[in-house]
């Protein structure tokens, strides 16, 4: 049944009335015009620079990776293939082995990557591998402008991940991260360092209880 | 050398060399003005890569222009294809040839700041080459064989056609009131009637309606419907690349500096400033004032011409179609109409200020009764309100 539509159901939308001047458009050009070379003069450009001026990146920033290594030197990774698993790209390529028996240094550790290769250039940096990684060890640093000049310089192996590790460590952008909230039994950390909430968190709520109130976790 | 160049032809050579350079290196450097500005507008800064704030960026623009690929593509008609780009350069070119660029001097040994002087129709034949400059974009759009270039070239005919009336009529009255259509002599009037001799106080109006009128001859925006991304890829030039297209620019930028010159000398006094550059000033060095006045005012009108473009939205097809045959051509006719009353009757040219003025009031009142009303929606609510019973 088409019922026609009620009259008072009806808005009619009319163009406001322009007085004599408006219609000629002549004020509507002259205000543009002011507007644009008001933009000339006031010499606010919003361009970046670069490279003299390089951009500023958010905190979390998914660049090049890097392999952590804990307070005594050794890598952190435990091979365990978690990263490799989640990655969606399959960029990774881990081979495990057993930790040196006779090593002191490898008293406390079972195993550990005999070589670990990582594709930067199929890696889509999407940052999985680092939210797989229960022992903090695979991290993404804030490194964009990665370049190189052959497919076989960009397979970083274990040597590579650990020296960007050695270069980004101390730089302030890319401290140490775990996953927040959930300390593993690998990492070096047992009281995560105080955080600023990301949502104010009320004390009387459920969520103030948590390990790190107010953060949203994944 | 010097009775070598008092041979007329020898001066026209020299005055052609000057002027075509002068006119080559300004459009390469429009080009990056427009960007510059286009840029600060936009609150960016424009190409400053290339020396000193991007001062050499013509230079690698030419560069790359010349040593692209000629790719002339297999499915075009080649002779008009390669025809197009070349008589856009040739008419700009050649239009330029009766503007006069500083204090003009018919004496033999003088250089002569025109290349062709005395031509007594000079804003004629101003008119007539820059309309041929119509075929470029129509046989570009044509040889192209590329439907987005045909429509864009059949756009680009019908608005030029349409401007050239507006554009001759509201010549019509400034050469009525100077008594002569050459540009040289309009200029020469202007300048000894000194500052309130300016056309611009007698012919507002027309003034109004030849800017307006040029822009859209130039395929400028507001009026760039033919050329804009947004619909048609590249328009006519869709399939031009490197030196070709630079042609097509080249002609349209010369278009610009070409018009800009006839709004100053046709309507602000040319190279006349009231103290420092009067018609009789004679000092050293005065040509070189003369020359410096009048480049500032043709860079004033570019300038602000590169404004409009990113101030106004560009317009519909229709709309653009309306405001040349609806509102600039009427009013074109009635200001022709009121200088011949003025002259046949005598009264005091300087009556022409409040009469334009009147007249554009009055055509404003004519012509916005519908807008002010609100009336079409208002007609249809009526409308619709009566069908409805």
């Amino acid at each position: 049944m088409a019922m026609p539509i009620a009259d008072k159901d009806v808005v009619w939308v009319e163009e406001p009335p322009m007085n004599f001047w408006e219609s000629t458009f002549l004020p509507a050009i002259v205000q543009g015009l002011k507007i644009t070379s008001s933009h000339w003069t006031d010499f606010k450009t919003v361009t970046e620079q670069y490279p003299e001026q390089k951009p500023v990146l958010p905190l979390n920033y998914r660049g090049v990776h890097r392999l952590n290594r804990d307070e005594k030197g050794r890598v952190k990774c435990v091979a365990c293939m978690m990263c490799a698993t989640a990655c969606p790209a399959h960029c990774i390529s881990i081979e495990a082995t057993e930790a040196p028996k006779d090593d002191p240094l490898w008293a406390d550790r079972d195993k550990y990557p005999a070589s670990f290769v990582l594709d930067e250039l199929k890696c889509i940096y999407c940052g999985m591998c680092e939210e797989a990684c229960p022992c903090d060890a695979i991290e993404l640093t804030h490194i964009y402008d990665l370049t190189g000049a052959t497919r076989e310089e960009m397979l970083f192996d274990k040597e590579k991940l650990l020296s960007v590790f050695d270069q980004t460590k101390d730089s302030g952008r890319d401290p140490v991260r775990t996953s927040r909230g959930r300390l593993s039994g690998c990492s070096e950390f047992t009281a995560l360092p105080p955080l600023a909430p990301a949502t104010a968190v009320k004390p009387d709520d459920r969520s103030a209880k948590a390990p790190s109130p107010g953060v949203i976790s994944q | 050398m010097s009775e070598l160049l008092q041979i007329p032809l020898v001066m026209a050579a020299l005055a052609i060399v000057v002027a075509l350079s002068a006119i080559l290196t300004a459009c390469a450097y429009l080009i990056l003005l427009e960007r510059k500005l286009s840029a600060w507008m936009q609150d960016r800064l424009g190409p400053n890569r290339v020396g000193p704030f991007g001062l050499l960026q013509p230079l690698a623009d030419g560069v790359k222009l010349l040593i692209k690929e000629a790719v002339i593509p297999d499915h075009v008609d080649r002779f008009l294809y390669l025809l197009g780009p070349a008589i856009s350069v040739f008419t700009t070119m050649l239009a330029f040839a009766v503007v006069p660029f500083g204090p003009v001097s018919h004496k033999p040994g003088e250089f002569p700041f025109i290349i062709a002087p005395n031509i007594d129709l000079g804003i004629v034949f101003i008119f007539a080459v820059t309309s041929l400059a119509i075929y470029s974009i129509i046989l570009g759009g044509w040889a192209s064989n590329n439907k987005y270039s045909a429509l864009g070239s059949l756009r680009a005919s019908a608005q030029v056609v349409s401007y050239e009336i507006p554009l001759g009529m509201s010549i019509v009255g400034v050469a009525l009131l100077n008594h002569t259509m050459s540009l040289e002599r309009i200029l020469l009037d202007q300048a000894q009637a000194g500052f309130a001799g300016w056309n611009i106080w007698y012919q507002p109006v027309a003034a109004l309606i030849f800017f307006i009128a040029a822009m859209a001859e130039s395929n400028r925006l507001p009026f760039d419907l033919t050329e804009c991304e947004q619909e048609l890829v590249g328009g006519f030039h869709t399939e031009y690349s490197g030196l070709k297209w630079a042609m097509f620019f080249l002609g349209e930028y010369t278009h610009v500096i070409t018009i800009s010159f006839l709004m100053s000398i046709l309507f602000f006094g040319g190279w006349h400033c009231p103290v420092i550059a009067e018609a009789d000033s004679a000092y050293a060095g005065a040509w070189a004032v003369k020359v410096a006045v009048l480049l500032i005012k043709v860079s004033g009108f570019i300038i602000l011409i590169q404004l409009l473009r990113w101030t106004i939205p560009r317009f519909r097809f229709d709309q653009l179609m309306g405001l040349a045959w609806k509102v600039l051509i009427p009013l074109a006719t009635a200001n022709v109409l009121l200088v011949m009353c003025v002259l046949e009757f005598g009264f005091d040219p300087l009556w022409l200020l409040p009469l334009s003025i009147g007249l554009f009031a009055g055509a404003g009142l004519i012509g916005t009764q519908t807008t002010m009303r609100g009336g079409e929606t208002g007609s249809r609510r009526r409308g619709a309100e009566v069908a409805h019973h």
